[in-house]
């Protein structure tokens, strides 16, 4: 499935909804929403996983770059993960450095 | 970075953009817009970077290095645009094919870059390689970018450390262990909390380098299950984590998944020694494959005969040639690496007196890297432990060339409580020296306590379950037809060889195993345990464990219910190590160094018999001051009765206000064998002596 990454304003969040399979080829892709995510210095950035499928190493890596490139105080919000998406999270340790949730309200 | 104009590129080829690279940047770095690659030989006449698409059986491009981008004896290159997440790389080296000279050059071969900070092909473990394959063991690039938040090594005192010994993949692999990704780090994670119960504060990891478990893997001829090299002590990268033992192996996540074992590991106030073999390496001798040093530069790596044979120091093949410079950066770079991109806080050298021998095998007066090592501003808090002796003879436990850094595995600590615990005679008096700290072999020149690790037991013979079930090893299961494997063990079966239904025999050994873990969690020193035996783990009489991807080497979780008297007891003894600082001291008591002293009795107080036929001793650590002018501080008393028999143990006199407190008495059974700290029952006021069950330890509390 073709991957997609849209990013959205709201208030001083920037919301990133993930789609489809995140592989090294379009990990850029997904690492240039960010950069524009930060650009914008929003307070919190939520990502929402629930459509995506399969997360490379190449993903993770843009993970980090995010908490890395928002800094300290910019709360990350991940949304919906499951499955693979979540083992990988897991097994590297990135989840205890985000938010975890099911839903978002 | 990226509009630098050092950063465009300058040649290509094949549609390959390339430049000059750095050549102090040894092995694959990631530089803006491309990969430095950078590789030293002194004897090779040319080198040709090999880049393969990730599992690939053949390479996308082979690059030679233009003359003009080498400097020296290093070869240095950027490589523009690659996919970093799916290249992996190798190296041709041409050079002269001259085994007498030393020189085993053959450019058909694909070679390892031994800076290789990633390695695929073995991604996950046991998994039968292609044994056609030209390249078995592949650098990858890696990111750096790992988020450590304020994660930093622990640099605690060595003195308050109590290590425990374990093995990466038989932590969890068992069926029992229950964790979601056994026998891998992330496995290690899950198991954080039973660490943090029994109170360790420091792990050391038997070798988690790169290795192959299929380096000369066979079936047993017994039972047909492939034996493997499962230990892992024949290194084949230096800088890669093992890929086999990471649950995320399969995605090339190996880097982050061990950094986050190692992050986890401090959250939760727990050092991380990793266990280095720098003695040898997985190339064997000249029967042996050529995967990386042998391929690059021979000579220079490996101590040779003047026939141009390999040295053997190892017991392995052959033996790095760590004295020579360009391996003594290599060894720096490496622990420099560990330490700054891994949060490393020390490292136990195997074999390490190899390390202090010059090229020829000599030893050395002032081994150039030993003194590096202890020197080094980056390895400067982090610890550093020998193995101080080797397979070519060279014993140095007591004569480590240490620099004022280094710490030793006190092999004599290991024997003398062994034989004591066993019943011979004429131990009295060694063990006086092992419980405070071993002054006859570290006070001489200052070293104090702290530069001896304290064991009993660790991942080369008995465990301690079966030091005290076996009189002989029973090694039949590794297919050497019980020929491998120490015979000095120093054991005693209690009665039964192996195990028995007799009730007596087994109440016996579980209050040896007690008896061992109040003698070395008071001794003086620094206490190591070796995974497992504080639940009696047994390797059913194999001391020598090495092959063996099964149930002689996976902790059984099963036996923490099984024996939770034994797990209670061991907890109990690490928690009265950490409550009372008289037994984690830098110093050697009775020196003008410390305010404190340890006083040595007998079953008469003050009256020790040190005579050849004694198997009784007791000791008392107090502070001088204990009981005068407000100063309240305990006095610790062990008594320890090597005889069959029960005996009375006079107790010396307390300060006035004083009282004897119960802490442990292996002759009981639990749960009345040890309490917690604090909560001692204490003896009538009366009561001058106490008797000592045979075969048992009591420790006792003295305070207000």
């Amino acid at each position: 499935m073709a991957f997609s990454a849209n990013l959205e304003m709201v208030d001083s969040e920037a919301r990133i909804t993930l789609e489809g399979e995140l592989d090294a080829a379009v990990a850029d892709q997904f690492r240039q929403t960010v950069e524009h995510a930060a650009q914008e210095k929003p307070q919190k950035l939520v990502l929402f996983m629930d459509k995506l499928q399969f997360m490379a190493s190449a993903g993770l890596r843009v993970l980090v770059f995010a908490k890395q490139r928002m800094g300290r105080d910019v709360a990350i919000y991940v949304i919906g993960a499951t499955g693979p998406v979540l083992n990988t999270m897991q097994m590297s340790g990135f989840h205890q450095a985000v938010y975890l949730q099911e839903s978002y309200p | 970075m990226d509009t630098r104009i050092d950063f465009y590129p300058t040649h290509q080829h094949q549609g390959y953009k390339l430049r000059p690279g750095r050549p102090v940047l040894f092995g694959a770095t990631l530089v803006p817009g491309g990969v430095n690659f950078a590789i030293c030989s002194r004897y090779a006449t040319s080198c040709t970077l090999v880049l393969f698409e990730k599992g690939a059986p053949e390479p996308m491009v082979e690059i030679p290095f233009p003359d003009s981008f080498r400097i020296g004896n290093t070869w240095c290159m950027v490589v523009f645009d690659l996919d970093y997440e799916r290249t992996e790389y190798g190296y041709r080296m041409d050079g002269p094919w001259d085994p007498a000279a030393g020189h085993r050059f053959d450019a058909s071969k694909i070679l390892l870059d031994p800076y290789a900070k990633a390695i695929g092909g073995r991604d996950v473990w046991g998994k039968p390689p292609d044994w056609n394959d030209p390249y078995p063991h592949r650098a990858r690039l890696i990111f750096e970018d790992f988020d450590w938040e304020d994660d930093r090594p622990l640099e605690k005192p060595l003195e308050d450390l109590v290590v425990y010994e374990l093995h990466t993949r038989s932590f969890t692999r068992h069926p029992s262990a229950g964790v979601k990704h056994p026998g891998t780090y992330a496995g290690i994670i899950a198991k954080i909390p039973y660490l943090n119960e029994l109170g360790v504060n420091c792990v050391e990891l038997m070798p988690i380098f790169e290795f192959d478990e299929f380096e000369n893997s066979r079936p047993n001829p017994v039972t047909g299950e492939t034996m493997y090299n499962y230990w892992g002590y024949s290194t084949v990268g230096f800088f890669a984590p093992k890929t086999g033992y990471a649950a995320t192996g399969p995605f090339g996540m190996q880097v982050d998944e061990f950094k986050n074992l190692v992050k986890e590991l401090h959250r939760n106030g727990i050092e991380v020694i990793l266990d280095v073999v720098f003695n040898h390496t997985a190339e064997g001798n000249e029967q042996g494959p050529t995967l990386s040093f042998r391929g690059i530069d021979n000579q220079t790596y490996y101590m040779l005969t003047p026939e141009g044979y390999y040295f053997n120091f190892s017991g392995c093949g052959n033996t790095l040639n760590c004295n020579n410079p360009v391996v003594r950066m290599m060894v720096l770079d490496c622990l420099r690496y560990w330490a700054a991109e891994y949060h490393i806080d020390g490292f136990r050298f195997d074999l390490a007196a190899i390390l202090g021998r010059d090229p020829w095998g000599a030893p050395l007066p002032n081994p150039p890297l030993l003194e590096s090592l202890a020197f080094d501003p980056v390895l400067a808090k982090c610890k550093l432990i020998a193995e101080a002796w080797d397979a070519g003879g060279l014993y140095q436990v007591g004569s480590f060339p240490a620099y004022g850094r280094w710490a030793e595995w006190n092999g004599k600590y290991r024997d003398d409580i062994r034989r004591f615990l066993k019943g011979d005679e004429g131990m009295v008096p060694v063990i006086a020296e092992r419980i405070q700290g071993s002054p006859d072999l570290y006070g001489w020149n200052k070293r104090g306590p702290t530069a001896s690790i304290n064991f009993i037991t660790c991942h080369d013979g008995f465990t301690l379950y079966d030091q005290f079930a076996y009189n002989h090893k029973h090694n039949e299961a590794n297919g050497e037809q019980n020929r491998d494997g120490g015979d000095d063990n120093h054991s005693w079966n209690c009665g039964v060889e192996g195990e028995t239904d007799d009730t007596e025999v087994n109440a016996l050994r579980k209050r040896m195993i007690k008896n061992a873990l109040a003698i070395l969690l008071m001794s003086h020193g620094v206490p190591m345990i070796l995974m497992g035996d504080e639940v009696g783990r047994t390797q059913r009489g194999n001391n020598n464990t090495y092959c063996h991807d099964n149930d002689l080497n996976w902790f059984d979780w099963t036996l923490l219910e099984r024996n939770a008297d034994l797990f209670h007891f061991a907890r109990q003894m690490i928690a009265l190590r950490k409550t009372h600082p008289l037994l984690r001291t830098r110093e050697h008591f009775g020196t003008s160094a410390t305010q404190a002293d340890i006083i040595w009795h007998g079953t008469q107080a003050w009256n020790a018999d040190w005579s050849p036929g004694s198997r009784t001793l007791a000791c008392m650590f107090r502070e001088r001051q204990a009981g005068q002018a407000g100063n309240t501080s305990p006095v610790l008393y062990m008594a320890l009765n090597g005889y069959w028999d029960a005996l009375p143990f006079e107790l010396p006199e307390l300060p006035v206000n004083y009282r004897w407190h119960l802490f442990a008495n292996t002759a009981l059974p639990a749960p009345h064998d040890i309490y917690e700290p604090g909560h001692e029952t204490p003896l009538e006021p009366y009561q001058h002596s106490f008797l000592v069950g045979g075969r048992a330890v009591v420790i006792l509390i003295g305070r207000p």
